[in-house]
């Protein structure tokens, strides 16, 4: 491996405890998240290997530091340390070695220095009510700090479901006035492009897939109208989950506890949004401890934390509104009952009007013939 | 000629109380349709799209108002003077009869807003027969309260403008007989285009001249009935020479049309059909010995002149028009195995909310304005 | 007078004898096939169910789900699950199942699924029909499409259609006719009928309409237990899946019938079992439209008539005028 700027990073991996093998293989379990060929692999290695450290500034605003957490918690090689080596990581509240003034420092002179090249990372929603005074970082708004960051930034990285749409903080009343990144740039009129990535927490892959795509490719992936990488946020929860079949056949836990429940039933009646939250949960899962770790497979229903307008905003056990109309597991026959027939009102108005025509009718008829002779008789006389 | 004359006397009496219940019901029924939708208040689904309202309401009802009809086409195309003491009062059934008709349809279409569609040119489609019904029903509505108009201002004493009206009423007495022509024979036409969907008992290209004859006769029958039940509501003699005249008129129609009705029948090898014993076998067992009881009654002249027989035959002759147009378009009327129609309640209601204000009206303007004969000449 | 009733009689039987013939003076002629005239080949022997016709059809014509179809083995029903075509569902499969419903495509114990949706006739009754013009035939490719900027709600195309297809939103207060439009606002994307571009097996093709028969001409002289290249999507496409060749009926549906249709249909089990109805060649729009012409044709007998009735009348009511 060869070495740019007095750093040599396999070396530097060895004395960690990392084979160039594991590495390797780390690289193409990216590319395989990202959703590219496995050439891209080794392409990824390169990347991460040959290029001098790329600066990433960590700016955190009204969050709980869940994001962050989640991060640490990559558990493929040692992650944070790896990526935190392999990424320049000059400002991160949490993470800082150092803190007050140094911390600041640290970040003004990265930004200095890298300006127009470094990765924004955003974490957390950015109040804006009362001038944004509600959240204040070495004396500075996160609005200022925001806008200050991403207008140098090359890209901006909103992680989080708060710093992507809002988020919690955003639910009405929302007495912040909390506003996504993406929000506060397009009101400041910076350009700078915006990846969002959105969970509460995300998943740390998708974050760490979308900053080795941009440093590898040069460029950000796919996204939606969203902003969200379309490779993990392309497809519905509903259209991955393992449940889906006993959706499909109508089967569904009605509570939680019972039994369809305990048999792995449809959790939809119980209010999973899974049919209307874009999200990789069913195939990225979490924590790394193997199939059935999240929250569907757990047995709660999906609260769509991700998506914008269902978290944090739809009570947790209303259903789901169906994006989709996808096909049941079964089949009306050629002539079905349709339409709708004799109800006993009805067929008591009806028989009541015509009887009650055809008896008046009857009597009418009856006392004409009555009359008749008398009348015949005077019609007669008068004649 | 004779003179007519209002009857006068209280307009608020117990039959009208009990009708005015019944429409306010309707009335609420109604709202809650424009607000909720047709479904809401009526069994009407794809397979049966059309229900009483149009069985009965439109076709049955105009039907039943074609009394101004049949006595214009007597009185004044054929100058059978001796009539018209007849025609002021079927005139205003009729008039009822085909407003609330009209009234019923805008009830069920459900665009009902945009309904003025019908008269722009850039969307008439000349080839559809629901065109020429809804056009000509329309235009003979207008047609008949202008043919009634002479009675109101002679109501209101307005002697000048009724004469000038009356030197060109023949143009709409003219019309007031084509109309009906044209529309009473393609209401069966309506459902030619249904083909197969429409039972061979009734499906036929004869179906034109069915619909005609039959509206004739329920015409002449309404009269009879109607002069014989207000003659007996309103205490009043009858007018039994004139009436078992006209009745004199029917057997022969009948027998037109039972011809026609038979030979078509047998020509296409259907009749066979009315002898399985099903809904259908029957309705139509009734409903053309509904039409043979009164052709044999009244071809009697003593039966003809008795107001029994007269009244059970316009009976029976009106119920065997009523049911043969039922029979065409809902019990003859299968859209396919599993369809079912049967009305709702609240649509029975609204149809009988719509009776009860025609009686009303009919109540109203007999009694304030000069359209019964007077005593004096019956 | 005498004489003007007997001449009044002789008209009314003139016009009997006129409707008693049935091959009055001014028959139309049968509509022909327009000239680029699409549809859809729906082959039931390779169509395996999966209904991803009816969910994408749903989804590219922004469709609700439908709740109708309530069999007693299924207690607790909430997806889209319609028990026929409706204003809610444009394309619907349905299954036939007969006796042990043991093998595919046979009318003896076996089962057929069925597609249906509207079948844009060559000759449609909804067209000639609907007083408004509110269903009208695309001349060059035949699509029968619905404006409901004209509609005025009066029904009468679904009294008027032999397949029942334009439903009818009963549930709303504002509603609409609603009918598959073989998604014309995909075609003139240049895209095809979502039905047929979401088919796995090509059960359902896309194309000329000429093209489509040609094919299924094609395929009824196919021996059953062979295999055949069936094309995917549409019926010039080049992505062919080979599939074993069941035994078809000897007949196109929608060739002839009604007048013929722009949706043709092939299956292993009689199309009657499958809910299609046994229809005349000549279509009922025809037969009605040369009834209503004959009488109406350019308003002259009706004009003539109120010409006669005009000095009738006028005649007949001046005595009355004067004595009244």
């Amino acid at each position: 491996m060869r070495s740019v700027d007095g750093l040599d990073i396999a070396k530097n991996l060895e004395k960690q405890g990392v084979s160039r093998r594991d590495f390797l293989k780390f690289c193409t379990v990216m590319a395989t998240a990202m959703g590219l060929p496995l050439g891209m692999g080794a392409k990824i290695a390169e990347a991460v290997t040959t290029l001098k450290r790329p600066p990433v500034l960590w700016l955190s605003a009204q969050e709980c530091t869940g994001c962050t957490e989640t991060l640490l918690r990559s558990s493929h090689p040692t992650l944070e340390k790896l990526i935190l080596e392999l990424i320049s990581l000059d400002y991160h509240e949490t993470l800082n070695a150092g803190s007050g003034h140094q911390a600041e420092e640290s970040r003004l002179k990265s930004m200095r220095e890298n300006k127009g090249k470094y990765i924004l990372v955003v974490d957390g929603s950015i109040p804006v009510k009362d001038g944004g005074i509600y959240c204040k970082i070495g004396g500075k708004t996160a609005l200022s700090l925001l806008e200050e960051m991403a207008s140098q930034a090359a890209a901006v990285i909103a992680i989080g479901s708060c710093a992507s749409w809002g988020g919690m903080p955003s639910s009405s009343p929302n007495p912040t006035g909390a506003t996504s990144a993406q929000e506060v740039l397009k009101m400041k009129a910076i350009k700078t492009p915006v990846v969002n990535i959105p969970g509460c927490p995300p998943n740390q892959y998708n974050f760490l897939s979308t900053v080795l795509y941009f440093l590898t490719l040069k460029r950000l992936p796919e996204l939606d109208e969203n902003g969200r990488p379309k490779f993990a946020y392309g497809r519905l929860i509903h259209e991955n989950c393992e449940r889906r079949p006993h959706f499909d056949a109508g089967r569904f836990a009605m509570e939680f506890g019972d039994d369809g429940h305990r048999k792995g039933y449809c959790l939809y009646k119980l209010g999973c949004k899974g049919p209307e939250t874009y999200n990789n949960c069913p195939a990225q899962l979490f924590g790394d401890v193997g199939a059935g770790a999240w929250p569907v497979g757990t047995g709660h229903p999906c609260f769509g934390c991700s998506e914008k307008g269902v978290g944090f905003t739809i009570p947790l056990h209303s259903p789901a509104r169906l994006k989709f109309i996808t096909p049941p597991a079964n089949f009306p026959g050629i002539a079905e009952e349709r339409g709708k027939g004799v109800t006993v009102a009805a067929v008591a108005v009806v028989a009541g009007v015509a009887g009650a025509a055809l008896g008046a009718a009857a009597v009418t008829a009856k006392n004409l013939g009555k009359k008749d002779e008398g009348q015949a008789d005077t019609e007669t006389k008068e004649r | 000629m004779t003179e007519s004359k209002p009857l006068g006397g209280k307009i608020i009496t117990l039959p009208f109380l009990v009708c005015s219940f019944i429409a306010a019901i309707a009335g609420f029924l109604l709202i809650k349709r424009f607000i909720f939708g047709l479904g809401s208040v009526t069994n009407l689904s794809d397979g049966y799209p059309w229900g009483i309202w149009i069985a009965y309401d439109v076709v049955v009802g105009t039907a039943f108002a074609c009394g101004g009809y049949a006595m214009a086409l007597l009185v004044y195309v054929f100058n059978k003077g001796e009539y018209h003491q007849l025609v002021r009062p079927a005139l205003l059934a009729s008039m009822f009869g085909y407003t609330l008709a009209g009234v019923s349809i805008f009830f069920d279409v459900g665009r009902y807003w945009q309904a003025y569609n019908l008269i722009l040119p850039r969307y008439s489609q000349l080839y559809s027969v629901m065109f020429e019904v809804a056009l000509c029903v329309t235009t003979y509505i207008i047609v008949l309260w202008i043919e009634f108009t002479p009675t109101f201002l002679k109501k209101f004493n307005k002697e000048t403008l009724r004469r000038r009206l009356n030197r060109t009423l023949f143009i709409f007495i003219a019309l007031g007989v084509l109309l009906p022509t044209m529309h009473q024979s393609s209401l069966g036409l309506l459902v030619y285009i249904a083909g197969q969907k429409v039972s061979p008992l009734w499906q036929t290209g004869f179906i034109l001249l069915l619909f005609l004859i039959s509206a004739i006769t329920m015409g002449f029958s309404i009269v009879i009935f109607e002069s014989i039940v207000s003659a007996r509501a309103l205490k009043r003699e009858m007018e039994i020479p004139v009436l078992s005249k006209l009745a004199g008129y029917i057997p022969p129609l009948l027998g037109i049309y039972l011809a026609v009705r038979f030979w078509d029948l047998v020509g296409r090898e259907k009749l066979g059909l009315a002898f399985t014993g099903d809904l259908k076998a029957n309705m139509f067992i009734i409903e053309n010995l509904l039409y043979i009881i009164p052709t044999i009654l009244l071809l009697s002249p003593s039966k003809r002149s008795n107001p029994r027989w007269l009244f059970v035959s316009a009976v029976s002759m009106l119920l065997a028009g009523a049911v043969y147009r039922f029979n065409v378009f809902l019990i003859g009327f299968d859209p396919g195995p599993g369809w079912q129609y049967f009305p709702s309640f609240s649509e029975v209601v609204i149809t009988l909310g719509l009776i009860s204000i025609e009686i009303i009206g009919y109540m109203i303007f007999v009694k304030r304005l000069p359209v019964l004969p007077s005593l004096s000449q019956a | 007078m005498d004489i003007k009733r007997r001449d009044f009689l002789k008209v009314v039987a003139g016009g009997g004898l006129l409707l008693a013939t049935g091959e009055p003076a001014f028959a139309r002629a049968p509509k022909t096939l327009p000239p680029n005239a699409l549809g859809i080949l729906y082959d039931a022997t390779i169509c395996i169910g999966c209904k991803a016709c009816q969910s994408a059809c749903k989804q590219y014509n922004n469709m609700p789900p439908d709740h109708t179809y309530r069999p007693p083995e299924l207690t607790d029903q909430i997806w889209d699950n319609p028990v026929d075509l409706s204003a809610k569902t444009l394309n619907i499969i349905k299954a036939y199942k007969s006796g042990t419903g043991a093998t595919k495509n046979r009318e003896v114990d076996g089962f057929s699924f069925i597609k249906r949706h509207c079948m844009h006739c060559i000759d449609p009754a909804c067209v000639s029909a609907c007083p408004v013009s509110a269903l009208q035939k695309n001349p060059d490719n035949g699509i029968v499409s619905y404006n409901k900027n004209a509609c005025i709600g009066c029904r009468y195309c679904q009294i008027a259609c032999p397949f029942n297809i334009p439903k009818f939103e009963f549930d709303k207060p504002f509603p609409q006719i609603r009918k598959c439009q073989l998604c014309s606002h995909r075609i003139e994307k240049g895209e095809i009928s979502a039905c047929c571009e979401f088919c796995p097996t090509g059960a359902s093709i896309f194309g000329k309409v000429t093209d489509l028969i040609e094919e299924a001409k094609r395929r009824l002289q196919l021996k059953p237990c062979t295999y055949y290249k069936y094309p995917v999507s549409t019926v010039t496409s080049s992505y062919k899946l080979l599939q074993p060749v069941d035994k078809y009926q000897e007949h196109i549906y929608g060739e002839k019938e009604g007048g013929g249709t722009q949706y043709i249909l092939l299956a292993g089990v009689p199309f009657d079992k499958l809910g299609l109805p046994v229809l005349p060649e000549l279509s009922d729009a025809n037969r009605s439209e040369t009834i209503q012409h004959t009488i109406y044709y350019g308003l002259i007998a009706p004009v003539m008539f109120l010409a006669g009735l005009l000095y009738a009348v006028h005649r007949n009511a001046k005595n009355e005028d004067d004595n009244n």
